[in-house]
């Protein structure tokens, strides 16, 4: 054995020794239970999206917009050339909430508006990313 | 086509005397045939999902749309000789919402047919409705056409009759277009029955136009662009030489020939509904002879609707479509294809950026 790879050997029991597991490996188990997390925040997302109570007239997200079509989550941010600069795709769904749903605006964070973002995004998987694009 | 661009002159002149400019969410149809005396218009109206939020209280946006259409059509001149309702006048199906509706459109000048819709059936099976318009299929003839009216929103007896335990969840589930609960909208046995013992009676050389809430065509099932017994009805129009079929439901430009049958769709008051093809996940069957209407602005509010002449001068259809903030669009039966086609974007090469929907 080398003296580089007595040195090697010995880095490598020194990693060994830190943990258990290593911050890069998880099972198929782990990946299904982040699966049904996605999931679940997707299907909150679907329930807010066909809701009456979401803004204040009874209208629904889904009513202009049926499986979130026409939304392009895949475009932003882009530049809404009605607002007259770049936003991200939360901006304009508060624009939707406040105008043909007259209600509140959510805030960036709120967890319904993640919610509305999974689903949104999740209606239009396998397309491919296009920021920006009208 | 003279008479159509006296009309559609007269038309505008008189609109303008409202400053309204050219944005009239309605539908001006004109039949011109050989006698030119016999030349007459109707306009069509549809798809005004009047919406009730509670008490004396509905969505403003909705509204405005089905009271510009009708103070629009009161403006027409000539004056229409009836007008079309395609359905859907309710969201929910519920009496304020079908009283509501019927109040605004009282305000129009002369006869008013009405074409049932999902939306005003699925809460009672039509019986309010009945009261206020009348049965729910039936036809007529008007100066040497004859017009027939479906009921074609119906579905399986299972899905109406034992699936839901209340008339109003009903009613819900089918209002939402991509619920996934919904069924299936079809003319049904009954129906089919009557439609051919009434177009027994009719003269083959008789120009035939067909009303109907659901395409008459299958285009995309999830949101039932779609009538299951399409096939069936085609079937007993096939005999007549000149038939159309005019339809709502879509709330967008659609047109297509099959066989003897030229289709189209109409606008409707309320908003518009995104093409098929934009759900990434569906596969669907928009007629390749369609080209779309412009992607709509949801900062204008009204955009995405509009109005158009129809003329049946050959006993098929041509038809004027002047859209809300957009450019006007004509779609024109040609005779040696024997399909309608857009007068300036029909050619792959013709088409622009806003037609493209993704």
């Amino acid at each position: 054995m080398s003296t580089y790879q007595k040195i090697a050997m010995a880095l490598c029991l020194a990693f060994a020794a830190t943990g258990s597991a290593l911050a890069d490996e998880f099972t198929d188990a782990d990946v299904q239970r982040w699966q049904q997390q996605f999931m679940a925040v997707v299907g909150e997302g679907r329930e807010l999206w066909i809701s009456p109570k979401l803004g204040s007239n009874g209208v629904a997200c889904a009513q202009c917009h049926p499986n979130a079509a026409n939304t392009h989550p895949e475009t932003y941010p882009k530049f809404q050339k009605q607002l007259g600069k770049v936003v991200p795709l939360w901006q304009m769904i508060n624009w939707c909430l406040k105008n043909p749903l007259e209600g509140q605006p959510l805030a960036a964070d709120d967890p319904k508006m993640t919610a509305l973002q999974a689903y949104v995004t999740y209606e239009r998987r396998g397309v491919k990313l296009e920021p920006g694009k009208h | 086509m003279n008479a159509i661009n006296n009309s559609r002159r007269n038309f505008i002149k008189a609109s303008g005397a409202l400053v309204i400019g050219s944005t009239l969410p309605i539908s001006l149809v004109e039949l011109a045939f050989a006698e030119s005396s016999q030349n007459f218009t109707f306009a069509y109206i549809s798809d005004a999902h009047i919406q009730h939020i509670k008490d004396n209280r509905f969505v403003r946006n909705w509204d405005r749309g089905l009271i510009r259409a009708v103070a629009e059509t009161n403006l027409l001149a000539p004056k229409p000789d009836f007008v079309m309702f395609g359905g859907d006048l309710a969201q929910l199906g519920s009496k304020p919402e079908l009283d509501h509706g019927a109040q605004i459109l009282s305000a129009l000048h002369g006869d008013v047919h009405h074409v049932m819709g999902e939306h005003d059936y699925y809460l009672d099976l039509g019986e309010y409705w009945e009261k206020l318009f009348g049965p729910q299929y039936y036809s007529f003839d008007h100066k040497g056409v004859h017009f027939v009216v479906l009921n074609s929103i119906k579905t399986y007896d299972d899905w109406t009759y034992t699936r839901w335990p209340t008339a109003e969840q009903r009613m819900l589930e089918m209002a939402g277009l991509d619920n996934p609960n919904g069924s299936p909208f079809m003319v049904g046995d009954q129906q089919r029955l009557w439609l051919k013992k009434d177009l027994d009676k009719i003269d083959k050389n008789t120009p035939v136009v067909v009303f109907s809430h659901s395409p008459l065509q299958k285009i995309y099932k999830g949101w039932n662009f779609w009538t299951e017994d399409a096939e069936q009805v085609q079937a007993l129009l096939k005999p007549f030489k000149k038939v159309s079929v005019i339809y709502g439901h879509v709330h967008q430009i659609q047109y297509n020939q099959i066989g003897n049958i030229s289709f189209n769709s109409v606008m409707a008051t309320a908003w518009p509904w995104p093409y098929p093809q934009s759900y990434a996940q569906a596969e669907q069957y928009l007629p390749k002879l369609t080209v779309p209407m412009n992607r709509a602005d949801p900062f204008f509010e009204r955009d995405a609707s509009g109005w158009q002449f129809i003329n049946l001068a050959n006993g098929n259809v041509d038809l004027n479509f002047t859209l809300y903030d957009n450019t006007s669009r004509i779609v024109r039966h040609n005779e040696k294809q024997k399909r309608p086609e857009d007068a300036v974007y029909q050619d792959e090469k013709a088409r622009i950026v806003p037609q493209t929907h993704y």
